[in-house]
């Protein structure tokens, strides 16, 4: 199963093993992982799920939908051209190795 | 073969009533029952399904092709029986004319939007603790769960200060028309006329003052994204989910702070963790218990095959205590990991309004305590009976100022 890595606004690190299907909100929830806090359970709501996405894997991505756009408008952390709400990203084998930078800030 | 109304072979038959007020007293044993009986259960009351465990609450909420709204998300069938007001255009809606109303209230209620409004929110949230700390002694809901929201979710919207003592009373009747036809039901219709036609009345777009949400909702027939008959309805909604909703939310974190001292204490230690000491008592305390769909076709859920047209009854309150799901699901826990819970519901009706709730919560949370040491119950709570919502009519309590 594909494997992919968020770090914290600290510097330090969590590689997260994703199963079958899921969204990188769902693997980050599911391993208890700080700094996501998905308030809307991934329904694309809430904008607490943000994340920044390694450059080198931005163009990799699927793009960004409308509804996620304007959400990405109301992130507690400075939107950023690599900003990207993480219940959006579906884990699929190609994403192995995905590295996701979190935001100071959620809410 | 079934039919309509009749269960199918080998699902458990229970003979509870949900909507009875002895049930609304305590619900918990009533839930448990439920969930331990099976995945999904026939209630002969009502001649419904009912599903009471958490995984099977949320597959019903996320496939709402099978399992509509459009026929109604209380016990009335819209195919069947007239509705006792025009259906919302969004609650009682699929898609894909649920897709565009929902759009256009997404954007009127959304992140962006709250950061508009928090400070507002928060500084009345401020205005409030004020007053309380002045009387010492005080009802926690008719003078913080349900002033507060008074206090700001009626501007917000744009109202006039006029006739809003209707706002209530017609959010009553909104969420015990959901139930069945028992006297909760049927004496909220019979009384509903007043408030009724304030709330029509205050749709129309002259009402709404510039800027508010409700003028927002107008706006968007502007933008062609709804038609100016649908704006009035869309208002309509947000009259009548968005104040009574969040006065027993707050009523439910507080009677959990109120109830559980150490609580308190870790949120005054860290006033962080008050957003999530709401959401956690929207998890623990529920304060929409159920919502109803209707399946489109014959589908088995879980093993037990369900016919076409036939109500699902979908416990909210007790997938959010499933212990299938939640550590510890009878424990209010501040610091729990709250995402996923379906207070809120799930999928593509999940609350639009969710955002608003949390910011009153939130606000609401951190101005009692950054300014209150101890919160003590005084009296006797009374329960306010309703066929949808759970919360308080009254908390008698006492507070000592930090
Ligand atoms: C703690 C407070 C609240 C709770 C527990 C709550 C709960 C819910 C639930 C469970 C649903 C799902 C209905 C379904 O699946 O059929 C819902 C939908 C809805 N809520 Fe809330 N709500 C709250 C606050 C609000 C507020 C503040 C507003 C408006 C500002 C609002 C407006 C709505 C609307 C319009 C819908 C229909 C959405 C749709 O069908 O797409 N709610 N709410
Ligand atoms: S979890 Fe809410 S928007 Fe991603």
């Amino acid at each position: 199963m594909p494997a992919i890595t968020f770090i914290h606004p600290d510097g330090k690190s969590d590689r997260v093993e994703t199963s079958g299907g899921e969204s990188a909100m769902q693997a980050a929830t599911r391993h208890g992982l700080d700094g996501i806090l998905a308030e809307c359970g991934g329904n694309a709501m809430c904008a607490t799920c943000h994340v920044y996405v390694d450059e080198s894997w931005l163009a990799r991505l699927p793009a960004v939908a409308d509804d996620e756009d304007a959400l990405l408008d109301g992130t507690a952390a400075e939107r950023l051209p690599n900003s990207r709400l993480s219940c959006q990203i579906n884990i699929t084998p190609e994403l192995d190795g995905l590295v996701l930078r979190l935001p100071d800030r959620q809410v | 073969m079934s039919a309509p109304g009749s269960a199918a072979s080998g699902v458990p038959h229970l003979d509870v009533d949900p909507f009875d007020v002895t049930f609304f007293a305590d619900p918990y044993p009533t839930h448990e029952l439920l969930r331990e009986a099976g995945p999904v259960v026939y209630l002969d009351k009502w001649k419904v399904y009912g599903v009471a465990r958490y995984a099977e609450v949320h597959a019903v909420l996320n496939d709402p092709a099978t399992f509509c709204s459009s026929r109604g998300v209380g016990l009335s069938d819209f195919k069947k029986e007239t509705p006792w007001r025009p259906p919302s255009l969004i609650l009682e809606a699929d898609p894909p004319a649920h897709t565009r109303t929902r759009a256009v209230l997404s954007k009127v209620l959304s992140p962006t939007v709250m950061k508009q409004v928090r400070e507002r929110f928060a500084a009345a949230a401020e205005e409030r603790v004020d007053a309380l700390i002045d009387k010492r002694s005080f009802d926690a809901i008719t003078d913080l769960a349900e002033a507060y929201p008074l206090s700001i979710f009626p501007d917000a919207l744009g109202l006039k200060p006029e006739g809003r003592e209707h706002l209530i009373p017609y959010a009553s009747v909104v969420f015990n028309a959901f139930g069945p036809p028992n006297q909760l039901r049927q004496e909220a219709i019979e009384r509903s006329m007043p408030h009724q036609a304030y709330v029509a009345e205050q749709c129309q777009r002259e009402n709404l003052a510039p800027g508010g949400f409700g003028a927002c909702i107008h706006a968007q027939v502007d933008e062609g994204a709804i038609t100016a008959t649908e704006a009035p309805l869309l208002v309509r909604s947000l009259l009548s989910a968005g104040l009574d909703t969040t006065v027993n939310g707050i009523g439910a974190a507080l009677y959990c702070l109120a109830r559980f001292p150490d609580q308190w204490q870790r949120l005054r230690n860290d006033l962080s963790l008050a957003r999530g000491a709401f959401e956690e008592a929207v998890r623990f305390e529920s304060p929409v218990q159920t919502f109803f769909r209707t399946t489109t076709r014959e589908v088995e859920l879980s093993g037990t095959r369900i016919g076409e047209g036939e109500k699902v009854l979908m416990f909210l309150a007790a997938a959010n205590r499933d212990p299938r799901r939640w550590d510890s699901p009878d424990s209010y826990d501040i610091t729990r990991r709250t995402s996923g819970h379906v207070g809120f519901g799930s999928g593509i009706h999940m609350c639009v309004g969710q955002l608003v709730a949390r910011l009153e919560g939130e606000v609401m949370l951190t101005a009692l305590a950054r300014r209150i040491a101890k919160i003590e119950i005084t009296g006797e709570p009374k329960r306010r009976f309703n066929n949808t919502l759970r919360g308080l009519d009254s908390l008698p309590v006492t507070i000592t100022p930090a």
